[in-house]
């Protein structure tokens, strides 16, 4: 590197950079469709995979029979559990569920069979030709009876999957000294994160005997460790790229065709390609966790919480997934975002025949957010308080010691945010003012008659990154050269953009680090380190983290190595506008293209966040966090009560999001977040009946569409994170918590009615209102 | 069966399946994957394609109803690398987020402004309430209207 100082600089300001509303990098390719999504994927000579699935929730098999589909026209494969390599059985967590169901199917639609043929069609018709003789079982599908003693014992360890206690305080003391008592019990229906990619992905043999695998994902090494042990290959023999990923939210961190379709592919010899329809992906992935609540709030009569009592009941479904994390998570936030002295919480997480639950948007989180925040609104009603005044004066803030015993250390502005969203000015357009506002819009249904507004409010905090002691860490490899005469930076992480922008993030990231426009981000594959996952709200800090301890390196191996004009001390220099800059003076000493020359810089970085602990298991203590994120939200529905429809006019949240990397980007995931908390307040449920899906299809499982979905007004504070890279905090989750209690308390709040169970459906509030009981649960 | 459709200007064969939809064709036949298949039943409107100018959906459309009539699609929108108002509107306005429902909402954005160029905010939610987005709450997807609307009108 040669060093000599340049006196006539051309200065460019870099644009996109960390704080801008920097423009996605793929966003052009796919608004003209050629963005290939895992379910685009083509190769010459492919077959296509499809899976035979278990009608029934709870059966034994006695036999699969697949010698009708053999020799059909164009079928190249059949497989069963008996052609499975190696590992018969996967999970994220436990490896308990089937890689194909072998003597026993404990779920409607667990795999049975998988089949490669020439064309979809052919597969199809093989797959009616496999014979399955059934011995069926009475399913278990009450959560309730799953610890009964004479309930079925569905796994070998028996149907508890995991019971969180927390004990925090004295409750019994504080019952006795509670003023005012009020206990509520909270009932969630099953939400589905009903992303619009379908589950899909193309497995294509290598010469070595192993497999590339293209897929979605919200993780790929995670997923190759469950793929390698049931191939029973070396890790180096399987390869997983990301291919595009169609959304997530959850619904792809546990495996789905990656197995099946490598096993195909393998036995073939051929590229495999598999592709979920909606009804199959329905099936085809874990849902979120049902729930049934039961929340006791003390308080003094002037409003100061004295206990919360809770005791949570999720149904797992028939596998294990994710479900002891859940309900960690569901039981760490049960007494919600608030001071709260004396704490008793039992979380229990259940086998059943249902579907199988594991992560979605929140991760438990969602479901005691709703129960807590339904019950503050229910104490509020009984010691007459204005809901957000009693929320104010039991908000929590940096110092506030959790029902875990830990205290809280980071930035904590509940009260602030609480305070902002009070200063929101209300929409100023009244019930009617325009008929398509009107609840049932363009069905013109009423002229505003029997229309009665409410507002509802609902705090939210979550944990951000991994929890528990898990060692939560990144890795990003980044590499400085000049291309073309330009300083060029390229990224390798196989952190997952499942469309949340993490790619974008990164580019920002690199181009302020290194002061430089051009950045490229390389594909996800699991021959770059692990990233962990695309959830927990993790990924701009863990792999923002990652890339910016890359380029701080990147810019200590350039300076300690130069000699002249560039020798001084690493303070004293950035890099800015494509040039080594230095900081009193903002003036260029040396460009980069001269101060690299030939040469590229590569550097890897693995950032960790700072460690957490396991809690007890008899007392739930423990700094079990790094970091908390906290949201609140109002909610101003309108009710028509004859006809039970609703209107959500306006959601506002007030939301501290540590610092904005991309504002945009942000936006929109607080955005997302509250159309899937709208949802879940009001339209979805995944009807479970006997243990079987009666909703499988996007005709009959409703996400909010544009009519729906109400003007969002947002407030963003940025009080930076001490503890993390510049300062951010996760985004992702958070808004998805509130917004579902703050619409159903602003339901309550125009009915009157007490709505315990979600998603409030039109009967629920029509019959109710009419004075008839039969609206009650499902 | 051999189709043969005037597709994105070019007379195209495609010898399938008697039984294949439009969205099958276009996608697994002849090449051009940008209408995509988040539900298959007309319900999610992301592969939203024209037939002789008409809006529809073409997985609700049978191969072989399109034999003979003029198919665009989204891959037919930008024009000499440069993207489409509505295109270029998408991406301003942040409004793709993982963009499975994007290519579909382009072509009923650039539909709808193509008939209506000043369309109302309930005409607006009225003609988009038939394609879903699961990541973006609809409220980027509403500004790229807008920013569409004016760079068209200009």
């Amino acid at each position: 590197m040669r060093a000599r100082t340049i006196t006539s600089p051309r200065r460019v300001v870099v644009r996109e950079g960390v704080g801008t509303n920097a423009r996605h990098p793929d966003a052009t390719v796919k608004v003209k469709g050629e963005f290939v999504y895992s379910s685009d994927l083509h190769r010459d000579g492919m077959l296509w995979g499809l899976t035979l699935r278990s009608p029934h929730p709870y059966a034994r098999i006695r036999e699969i029979d697949v010698t009708g589909a053999r020799g059909m026209p164009g079928v190249r494969a059949i497989l069963t559990h008996r052609d499975v390599p190696g590992r018969k059985t996967y999970g994220m967590k436990v490896a308990d569920q089937p890689v194909l169901a072998s003597d026993v199917v404990r779920y409607q639609g667990e795999p049975v069979a998988v089949v490669a043929a020439d064309h979809p069609e052919a597969a199809r018709r093989a797959l009616a030709r496999i014979s399955v003789d059934y011995q069926v079982l009475e399913p278990l599908v009450d959560p309730r009876a799953a610890l009964e003693r004479d309930a079925p014992l569905l796994h070998p360890g028996g149907n508890l999957v995991r019971h969180v206690k927390i004990r925090h305080g004295d409750v019994e003391l504080a019952r006795a000294a509670a003023e005012v008592v009020v206990t509520g019990e909270y009932e969630i229906g099953m939400q589905d994160q009903a992303f619009l990619g379908p589950e899909s992905g193309l497995a294509v043999p290598t010469e070595d005997g192993g497999v590339d695998l293209y897929v979605s994902s919200q993780w790929l090494h995670e997923d190759l460790e469950q793929v390698v042990a049931s191939l029973a290959l070396p890790p180096e023999k399987v390869r997983i790229v990301l291919a595009g990923v169609g959304g997530a939210f959850g619904g792809r961190e546990d495996l789905s065709i990656h197995i099946h379709a490598s096993m195909l592919a393998l036995r073939t010899g051929r590229p495999v390609k598999m592709v979920y329809g909606r009804e199959e992906s329905f099936f085809g992935h874990v849902h979120r966790h049902p729930a049934l609540m039961r929340f006791e709030h003390g308080a003094t009569r002037d409003g100061k919480l004295v206990f919360v009592a809770a005791r949570l009941l999720l149904d797992g479904g028939a596998y294990t997934s994710t479900s002891q994390v859940v309900i960690a998570n569901a039981s760490y936030f049960a007494a919600g975002a608030y001071e709260v002295p004396n704490a008793r919480i039992d979380g229990f997480a259940v086998y059943t025949n249902n579907p199988p639950a594991g992560a979605m948007r929140g991760f438990g989180a969602v479901q005691s957010c709703y129960g807590v925040e339904s019950n503050m609104d229910k104490l509020a009603g009984a010691l007459g308080i204005d809901p957000l005044e009693l929320r104010l004066r039991n908000a929590m803030g940096t110092g506030t010691v959790l029902p875990t015993g830990q205290p809280i250390d980071g930035p904590a502005r509940v009260e602030d945010l609480l305070s902002r969203l009070r200063a929101m000015p209300l929409p100023d357009v009244p019930p009617g003012a325009e008929a398509w506002m009107l609840p049932g819009g363009h069905g013109n249904v009423t002229h505003g008659e029997g229309v009665r507004r409410g507002v509802g409010y609902a705090l939210g905090m979550k944990a951000i990154g991994y929890s528990g002691g898990a060692d939560d860490y990144s890795t990003a490899r980044v590499r400085l050269s000049v291309v073309d005469g330009e300083p060029t930076a390229e990224v390798w992480s196989a952190a997952v953009e499942c469309g949340q922008g993490i790619l974008t993030v990164q580019a920002q990231i690199a181009r302020t680090e290194l002061g430089l426009e051009t950045v490229i981000v390389h594909e996800a594959d699991t021959s770059i380190p692990n990233a962990g996952s695309s959830s927990a709200s993790r990924q701009t800090w863990m792999t923002g983290g990652a890339v910016k301890g890359a380029c701080e390196a990147i810019r200590r191996r350039v300076l300690q190595g130069a000699s002249g004009a560039l020798s001084r001390s690493l303070d004293e220099l950035m890099f800015e506008g494509g040039a080594v800059v230095e900081i009193r003076t903002r003036k260029v000493v040396m460009p980069l293209a001269e101060v690299l020359d030939d040469e590229a810089v590569e550097e890897s970085f693995e950032y960790h966040h700072r460690p957490t602990t396991s809690i007890d298991t008899e007392t739930g203590q423990g700094n079990a966090h790094v970091a908390f994120a906290f949201a609140a939200q109002r909610a101003v529905v309108d009710v028509d009560l004859d006809l039970g429809l609703v209107r959500v006019v306006e959601m506002a949240i007030a939301e501290d999001v540590g610092r904005a990397i991309n504002p945009l980007a942000v936006e929109g995931q607080i955005e997302g977040g509250i159309a899937q908390g709208l949802g879940l307040a009001l339209l979805e449920e995944l009807q479970v009946v006997h243990g079987k899906l009666r909703n499988p299809s996007f005709t009959d499982y409703l996400i909010p569409t544009v009519a729906d979905m109400p003007p969002v007004r947002i407030e963003l504070l940025q009080t930076p994170h001490p503890d993390s890279p510049y300062g951010v905090n996760g985004v992702g989750e958070l808004s998805a918590l509130s917004s579902t209690p703050a619409i159903v308390n602003a339901l309550r709040n125009a009915t009157g009615l007490s709505l315990l169970r979600i998603p409030v459906r039109p009967e629920d509030i029509a019959l109710a209102a009419r004075g008839t009981a039969a609206a009650a649960g499902p | 069966m051999i189709l043969r459709a005037r597709v994105n200007g070019e007379w195209r064969e495609a010898d399938s399946w008697l039984g294949s939809s439009l969205l099958s064709v276009l996608r697994e036949d002849l090449g051009l994957a940008g209408s995509k298949n988040a539900c298959e039943q007309g319900e999610c409107g992301s592969c939203s394609v024209w037939m002789d100018d008409e809006l529809v959906c073409a997985c609700l459309v049978l191969a072989i109803q399109a034999n003979g009539r003029e198919i665009r699609t989204v891959e037919s929108l930008a024009k000499d690398g440069n993207l489409h108002p509505v295109q270029e509107a998408f991406v301003k306005a942040g409004a793709v987020q993982c963009g499975f429902c994007t290519p579909g909402l382009i072509v009923a954005v650039a539909d709808l402004l193509r008939l209506n160029p000043h369309p109302g905010e309930p005409t607006v939610r009225e003609a988009l309430s038939g394609n879903l987005c699961r990541c973006t709450g609809y409220a980027k997807i509403l500004d790229a209207v807008r920013l569409a609307e004016r760079a068209l009108g200009s």
